[in-house]
């Protein structure tokens, strides 16, 4: 094994766009890196910012959230709900000194799975680069 | 009421009606020229003469222009009758010997010869084209000039006519067909083709889709009518012996309240007019397979013949073409247009291979270039054999370019088709006289559109995604809303029938039972935790939240809750949350996760 920093992202995926791209990425044998552990969500809109700063406390380098394009929702405007809560999240986030670029938001049809791999390992070289989570390297975390 | 006598028979007419008129309902035939339902009767043709016996001033008379008035006996054919319509077609054939109508009418009266000296004019002065132009399309474009036997249709000093629309109107009620539209104005007329027909054959402003629609019923094209854009003409309504031509008529937007939706929006066919290169809108004879299918369809422009197109008129043909070539996956297995396999091109090529072989004689050589033959359905590879034996040639390779640059003598005049035959790793030229094209079957161009009002979603290819590939090839994420046919992706005929009666059954079962099946995973609000605030209420975009006055908290509908998520999402006090995803399982995962 080599010793270089595998960072560990949770994926929060909308059920209806992302979570199936991701099945489909899957089912048609594309692989992305294991970096990337997905909770599925019913909708973008119902990931509660306590998820979100959860993940992050308790040592996760970064945090996907994964939804339908806008006009796409299953439930009409739950990933629009999610981009406004997003941004503010983002904002407590680097008052904790979390970077925004380990907070990601993006939108991923269904039919995408390319675009989910993609994504997923854009996602994992970026916190290669930015390195283990800061709450965890200034010791403010376990 | 009045009553008149029409050869000895008595008949009630109403008040008005002209001899003509009635005799035609009481199914006597009286010929005619100048006479059409739609315009002023003009009895300038003479050859509708009635004898008069009684109740009118004896002698003939022309009956288009006759009133039936009370006590009236005529006789329709009367020896004088008789001989006075003999002598009025010798007239017309010496003036127009060449026209069909004239020809047929004369003999119908028995006469096959002339006893005047013979001219060549196939106008017979009958004015319907004047009278249409200036009754009917209140423009007054043409007249009759000069005198006596120098009387012509034309145009203001036989000029371009400045007033004149081109709309044809004129052309359209000569019985002669001597009308030339072009030599009228120097406007562009507007021609109107049949969608049905895929532009093979012209079509009027008013028309019947195609033979078999249901209902059958014809329908007005607001475009292209000249009532509905400048008030005149109304033809049709007053020909219509039903009187059901109402122009008042709009579009109706009509609101449903159904329990399921199945989508069978079907597909669009590929223009290859950009595909420069297999010459489509260049060539009159690069056809596409809807064209064929319409040229070699009963009720097409040919009448089911398979004919060359006239480069030189819009709407002719010519002769069967000798040599055909099927161009295979124009579009279709394609990096750069579509990359997916239309599935359906296989089959309908080597059908039309057949067709042109049993339409057009065996001697016709047919090509077929492909890149793989896809025959794969029941009794399919049998049929492939069959069209082999039938002496059709197949070359694998995909035809690259269609070109009428000929290097030899041998292909002077024809289309020649570049391939590469991949089985002898030859370049081929393969001369022939019509090329079709079998163009792919892509996802409708307001697919999108529906999928956003159905709330669907489209794989990449552009088509309707179903919910489950394998086991859910019908249904969508959207519960109540089923896919059936090409709108799926392409199919064929067997399997689109299939999923449709999948989708129909899976639809009446919903409505059979009576009962919806409702996901678990939907909102709940911890009565002890609510705090009031009804923020919930508004983020909900169902509806589904109201707010109990009495008890002073927010309270879920659990039959309207879908399940998103959005007030878990945010309420302040934890209060809300949703079946199967909530906090404590949430945490659950991501400690799960980040212990590893």
């Amino acid at each position: 094994m080599s010793d270089e920093f595998e960072p560990t992202i949770v994926a929060f995926l909308c059920n209806w766009c992302t979570f199936t791209a991701a099945d489909l990425a899957g089912s048609s044998r594309l692989s992305y890196p294991q970096n990337v552990k997905i909770i599925r969500m019913m909708c973008s809109g119902m990931v509660d910012p306590i998820y979100v700063l959860k993940a992050f406390l308790d040592g996760a380098d970064g945090v996907f959230i994964g939804g339908c394009w806008p006009g796409d929702c299953h439930y009409i405007n739950g990933n629009l709900k999610a981009r406004r809560r997003v941004a503010l999240v983002t904002e407590i986030l680097k008052q904790f000194g979390i970077e925004e670029d380990r907070f990601w938001l993006r939108w991923v049809a269904a039919s995408d799975g390319v675009m989910f791999r993609e994504l997923s390992k854009e996602m994992t070289e970026k916190l290669k680069e930015l390195g283990p989570n800061p709450l965890k390297v200034n010791k403010m975390i376990a | 009421m009045p009553t008149i006598t029409i050869n000895n028979r008595q008949v009630d007419v109403e008040a008005g009606m002209t001899v003509l008129n009635v005799a035609k309902e009481i199914k006597i035939n009286i010929p005619t020229l100048c006479h059409n339902q739609g315009l002023e009767p003009y009895g300038g043709c003479r050859l509708c003469v009635v004898e008069i016996k009684a109740g009118g001033r004896p002698g003939l008379s022309t009956s288009c222009t006759l009133k039936a008035t009370d006590g009236l006996v005529v006789e329709t054919d009367s020896e004088r009758v008789k001989k006075s319509r003999r002598l009025t077609m010798e007239l017309l054939l010496a003036r127009s010997p060449n026209v069909p109508i004239i020809q047929t009418l004369a003999l119908e009266q028995g006469v096959t010869d002339t006893r005047f000296s013979k001219e060549d004019n196939d106008c017979i002065l009958c004015g319907q084209c004047i009278r249409m132009c200036k009754e009917r399309m209140g423009v007054s474009a043409i007249g009759i000039f000069n005198r006596g036997s120098n009387r012509v249709v034309s145009t203001p000093f036989d000029e371009f006519s400045e007033v004149c629309r081109k709309c044809g109107a004129c052309a359209s009620v000569c019985p002669t067909g001597c009308i030339d539209i072009s030599k009228l104005s120097d406007k562009e007329p507007n021609y109107l083709s049949s969608d049905w027909n895929e532009g093979l054959m012209p079509r009027k402003p008013i028309y019947i889709p195609f033979p078999q629609a249901v209902p059958k019923l014809p329908v007005i094209d607001t475009t292209a009518c000249v009532h509905l854009n400048t008030g005149a003409c109304g033809v049709c309504a007053d020909t219509c012996v039903a009187k059901a031509i109402d122009f008042e008529q709009e579009d109706e937007i009509v609101t449903l309240d159904v329990g399921s939706i199945i989508v069978a929006t079907g597909f669009d066919v590929m223009d290859p007019t950009p595909m420069e290169s297999y010459g489509y809108s260049k060539f009159a004879n690069v056809i596409t397979n809807l064209e064929f299918e319409r040229l070699s369809n009963a009720t097409g422009p040919t009448s089911g013949k398979i004919l060359l197109k006239d480069p030189d008129d819009k709407w002719g043909h010519t002769n069967p073409p000798q040599s055909v070539a099927f161009l295979h996956c124009i579009g279709s297995r394609d990096k750069n247009y579509h990359e997916y396999c239309s599935r359906t091109c296989c089959m309908y090529a080597l059908k039309m291979a057949h067709l042109v072989k049993d339409k057009c004689g065996h001697e016709t050589q047919v090509y077929n270039f492909y890149i793989d033959m896809r025959c794969f359905g029941k009794g399919y590879e049998e049929f492939y054999r069959r069209i082999q034996d039938e002496g059709v040639r197949m070359i694998r390779g995909k035809a690259v370019e269609v070109t009428d640059k000929a290097e030899d003598s041998s292909e002077e005049g024809l289309l020649i088709v570049r391939a590469e035959d991949t089985l002898t790793g030859k370049v081929l030229r393969v001369p022939v006289e019509m090329v079709v094209l079998c163009t792919a079957m892509e996802a409708r161009s307001d697919a999108q559109e529906v999928a956003r009002t159905l709330g669907l979603s489209l794989s990449a290819d552009g088509f309707f995604m179903e919910e489950h590939p394998k086991l859910e090839p019908v249904s969508t994420p959207t519960s109540g809303v089923f896919l059936a046919g090409a709108c799926q992706g392409p199919k064929d005929i067997p399997d689109s029938v299939a999923q449709a009666k999948a989708a129909a059954s899976e639809a009446q079962s919903l409505s059979t039972l009576g009962k919806v099946v409702v996901l678990p995973m939907i909102s709940y609000i911890d009565k002890d935790l609510c705090i009031g605030c009804q923020v919930c209420i508004d983020l909900c975009p169902y509806g589904a939240i109201e707010f109990d006055d009495l008890k002073g908290i927010s309270v879920v509908n659990e039959a309207v809750c879908k399940g998103c998520g959005s007030c878990a999402g945010y309420c302040p006090s934890g209060a809300a949350g949703i079946r199967h995803f909530t906090q404590k399982q949430i945490f659950g995962e991501i400690e799960g996760i980040l212990a590893s």
